[in-house]
């Protein structure tokens, strides 16, 4: 035993503890990655449909997920981008990446996001030939962290169907809050748009007054989180604005026109 | 008592890893809100502590005294991992809100303090046995406050509502501060307390005792 000093005896096991604990790992990662990423999918997806409202009760998410319609957009323009693969595309890669994203000065900066992808995929769901909701991701910086969710609007680009977030670092009890059902089904029925296309939606601090004209733009804010609820406005404001999915929105709105 | 079943049951409240030791305060701050995700921080560190124990023992012949260290934090992060990866394809949901918290087990001084001090010097079925009862221990005092947290914090049991909150409709105004980590220290204080109250060979002797005032002797003595 006391020949486990010598410099030889070191190595060897310093060595094979190394190679044992790799293949446990590379073995466990490899095994369960599959499961992992499917559970990933199925969160966000989830959490897509019930933005949408679209969540029903002992359907499978997978299955109900397939009424739903993924396309990229090419924020720049406002068009749907037919080159990029839907499998290939990874917010966190496209953002970082100084050819597909582009750096936001500060004043424009409003959700804190320092770059901005200049692709994203957005979810359209159809009830037959009719667009019946389209469902934006979103994000912006809250208290700690990173607040990322679904916007899900009717088709009139206008009305909320609903708000959810999938991932972020708020406190449990106070900006945690923004998971609360009760407070998530206050955003149904809100309008972002004003009539000549500015964004007023806003959470505010404290109740909204019902009685005034401008309730349907404002939601309530949670107490003890006004961080996390100004930065949930924010969030909203540059995502629906020019530098988020105004063009697209202005696109799409421009379609309809013509169709009809 | 036999050995085995000291080792298994002494950690528990004779020499609590948290209320004696004081080790592994951190994550009893960190993931005490709710019971469901504190009962999965206890089962994936009572798992890791009982593995890691096992498997230093095991090779404690072995182990070079000058690298023993890093031989034991290699063994424990490799059980880290593992746990992590399993838990990220199994509970989705709970590895979310304990996210960089499984991570961290590596460093909870639980773990890594029974290894040293005794895997090292004892078989592996006894050190085993020893893992499993430290995370006993720890596991208890994390429900203790997480019943305490999430009753105060949001008048819930496990998820179930006791107290309707105003925020629902109810009439319970939950206290938020139960909410913060920050209400684990109170907890951990007082279940202390009550411990030592119940157990009062665990009361440290005070390391030194304030003397008289010295001027009231000076006024005594003239």
């Amino acid at each position: 035993m006391n020949n486990n000093d010598t410099i030889k005896k070191t190595l060897i096991v310093a060595i094979s503890l190394c190679l044992v604990c790799s293949a446990l790992i590379s073995f466990s990662a490899v095994e369960l990655r599959d499961l992992q990423e499917a559970n990933k999918t199925l969160d966000k997806q989830n959490k897509i449909l019930s933005a949408a409202g679209l969540l029903e009760e002992g359907i499978d998410t997978s299955i109900l997920f397939e009424s739903i319609n993924t396309k990229i957009v090419n924020l720049e323009t406002g068009l749907f981008d037919q080159n990029i693969n839907i499998a290939d595309y990874e917010e966190g890669s496209f953002s970082r990446n100084p050819s597909t994203s582009i750096e936001l000065p500060s004043d424009v900066d409003i959700a804190l996001l320092k770059r901005r992808e200049n692709f994203q995929t957005v979810y359209l769901h159809y009830e037959g030939e009719l667009l019946n909701a389209i469902i934006l991701p979103v994000r912006g910086y809250g208290l700690w962290g990173t607040m990322k969710g679904y916007l899900a609007l009717e088709p009139n680009f206008k009305t909320i169907i609903g708000l959810e977030f999938f991932d972020h670092k708020e406190t449990p009890g106070l900006g945690g809050e923004i998971d609360n059902p009760k407070w998530k089904a206050i955003w149904k029925g809100k309008e972002v748009y004003s009539d000549n296309g500015d964004v007023l939606i806003s959470v505010i601090k404290g109740s909204v007054d019902k009685s005034s004209n401008n309730s349907k733009y404002k939601v309530d804010g949670l107490s003890g989180a006004t961080i996390t609820s100004n930065g949930v406005s924010n969030l909203l404001s540059f995502w629906l604005g020019d530098m988020g999915y105004g063009p697209l929105i202005d696109n799409m709105k421009l379609q309809e026109t013509k169709d009809v | 008592m036999s050995k085995a079943k000291e080792a298994l049951l002494n950690p528990i409240f004779n020499d609590n890893p948290i209320a004696l030791q004081i080790l592994g305060i951190c994550s009893a701050l960190a993931v005490t809100g709710n019971l469901y995700i504190t009962l999965i921080m206890c089962v994936a560190l009572t798992t890791v502590v009982t593995l890691s124990n096992l498997s230093v023992s095991l090779i404690r012949n072995h182990i070079p005294t000058n690298i023993r260290i890093i031989v034991q934090i290699s063994i424990i992060a490799t059980l880290v991992m593992l746990v992590d990866e399993v838990l990220q394809a199994f509970d989705y949901e709970s590895s979310k809100t304990l996210s960089v918290f499984v991570g961290l087990i590596v460093t909870n001084c639980i773990v890594m303090g029974r290894a040293e001090a005794f895997a090292m010097k004892n078989g592996p079925l006894l050190s085993a046995i020893d893992g499993f009862g430290n995370g006993l221990g720890y596991s208890i005092i994390l429900i203790i406050i997480a019943i305490i947290r999430e009753f105060i914090g949001a008048g819930t049991f496990y998820g179930i509502e006791i107290m309707p909150l105003t925020t629902n409709g109810g009439w319970y105004l939950a206290n938020n501060f139960f909410l913060t980590p920050a209400s684990s220290f109170f907890i951990i204080g007082f279940t202390i307390w009550a411990l030592r109250e119940w157990k009062t060979d665990q009361i440290e002797k005070p390391e030194f005792k304030i003397s008289e005032n010295s001027l009231e002797a000076e006024k005594r003595a003239v």
